[in-house]
């Protein structure tokens, strides 16, 4: 159920979005058409994030969207990017430009852990 | 669902008070604050929402303070809409104490989002308690975004390192200290080396017999480290505890009154004057708990520490808003 939720979030995202850059390889899993940039979408969730672990293309944008009623920030391990705090329905979105596993948690509460693999 | 939520709140609800040395039982789920009462080198502490069953004369001591915690000013979601009435109730239930409490902890999550606003809003509500003082440490929501700088300026003037400091009322040493800052991935609250030394550095010179009130936003016992409710390196500041007679730990974040006593420590997590979180474990994730609104300041409150002198107990006791 929350698996086709997400794939359909990723659909919406990918019809909606807006091309930040546009990647020559095809990106995955949500393939980006007409030249459009690739997209992904993290839903925070009852404390977690889903999918917790994401694998997109090299030029990627991911976005994160809070649909819990308590805060979150999203935090990159290595210091890679780190959102600012994201009240319930505000996003963040962050574009991978190298490959590299990338682990985050939220820095509000750390047991809430992700990780996106760029290839 | 609810309704069943409703049945275990008032069963513990009417079971809440562990107050006896050696005695170790978490409990106490049903919401609201401390009254504390020190006396004779031992902290008592009452729940609020047991004060109509309370003996006069043990709300007398040298020393008697409240307990707020996580008013999160600012949070506007069902579980409560209206946070600033039950931040407002919660004082108007110090307010009607006998004994004029000497001041107030507030054990963080003061805002919700670190919001100027939200700051300035709780600051004025509280201006309306009896205890002008009022003791703040933060919790994860007032130091977002910005490191904990803006909580720094406003309530930690006179604070070492992120904001931890200590002070002595009445022959009681209190000691407020900072659990949510740098949180690394994966991890629990943390006090982290810098502030540890300063613990040790800090209780070095007492008496073993003065006691000890230390307050944090995270609880410094493993109440449910699946959920962060924890604070990573707090065995190390006990540790430096040890020595002393009488400890309390006064914690909030978990929404919800729970207590512990091992040996000369006793702990305690007051509820949230805002809105209820579930018992460890009992749901997907520790987000906030809707209760019908008839019930909501049955479970919210303030705790109320109270120190009396030649009992050699301590007890936290909790009052629901309602």
């Amino acid at each position: 159920m929350k698996r086709t939720m997400l794939v359909l979030s990723f659909a919406v995202l990918a019809v909606s979005s807006l091309a930040v850059s546009a990647p020559r390889h095809q990106a995955f899993p949500v393939s980006a058409q007409e030249n459009q940039a690739a997209t992904a979408a993290v839903k925070i969730d009852n404390f977690s994030f889903g999918p917790a672990t994401l694998t997109v293309a090299v030029g990627t944008n991911v976005t994160w969207v809070n649909h819990d009623d308590i805060p979150h920030n999203v935090v990159s391990t290595d210091g890679l990017f780190k959102s600012k705090v994201m009240d319930t329905d505000e996003k963040f979105s962050f574009t991978f430009t190298k490959a590299g596993t990338f682990p985050y948690f939220c820095g509000i509460h750390p047991k809430m852990t992700g990780k996106v693999v760029v290839q | 669902m609810p309704g069943r939520k409703k049945d275990e709140i008032l069963h513990d609800h009417n079971h809440d008070g562990v107050d006896r040395r050696g005695f170790l039982k978490c409990m106490a789920w049903a919401g609201t604050g401390a009254f504390c009462v020190m006396s004779g080198g031992v902290l008592k502490s009452y729940s609020l929402s047991r004060l109509s069953e309370m003996n006069p004369a043990a709300a007398m001591g040298e020393l008697s303070f409240v307990q707020i915690s996580d008013s999160h000013m600012g949070f506007n979601k069902p579980a409560n809409p209206d946070v600033a009435g039950t931040l407002k109730a919660a004082v108007d239930k110090i307010n009607a104490l006998q004994t004029a409490p000497e001041f107030v902890l507030h054990t963080g999550d003061i805002s919700h989002l670190s919001k100027p606003e939200e700051f300035d809003t709780v600051d004025q509500i509280l201006k309306g308690a009896s205890a002008k003082d009022v003791f703040f440490v933060p919790g994860e929501h007032d130091v977002l975004n910005d490191d904990g700088k803006q909580f720094l300026e406003r309530y930690g003037k006179n604070a070492k390192g992120q904001g931890w400091y200590s002070f002595d009322k009445k022959g009681v040493h209190f000691i407020g200290l900072v659990n949510v800052m740098n949180l690394k991935a994966g991890g629990l609250g943390t006090l982290g080396h810098e502030q540890l030394e300063w613990i040790e550095r800090d209780v070095k010179h007492l008496k073993h017999s003065t006691p000890i009130v230390v307050f944090a936003h995270i609880p410094l016992w493993s109440v449910y480290p699946e959920w962060g409710w924890g604070t990573e390196d707090s065995a190390q500041a006990l540790a430096y505890l040890k020595k002393f007679g009488s400890v309390i730990v006064l914690n909030g974040h978990i929404h919800q009154t729970m207590q512990k006593v091992e040996g000369n420590v006793t702990f305690h997590t007051a509820a949230s004057t805002a809105f209820p979180q579930p018992q460890p474990g009992k749901a997907d994730s520790p987000g906030p708990m809707k209760v019908p609104a008839e019930q909501l300041r049955s479970i919210l409150g303030i705790t109320d520490v109270n120190y009396v002198q030649g009992r050699h107990a301590l007890a936290v006791v909790d009052s629901s808003l309602a």
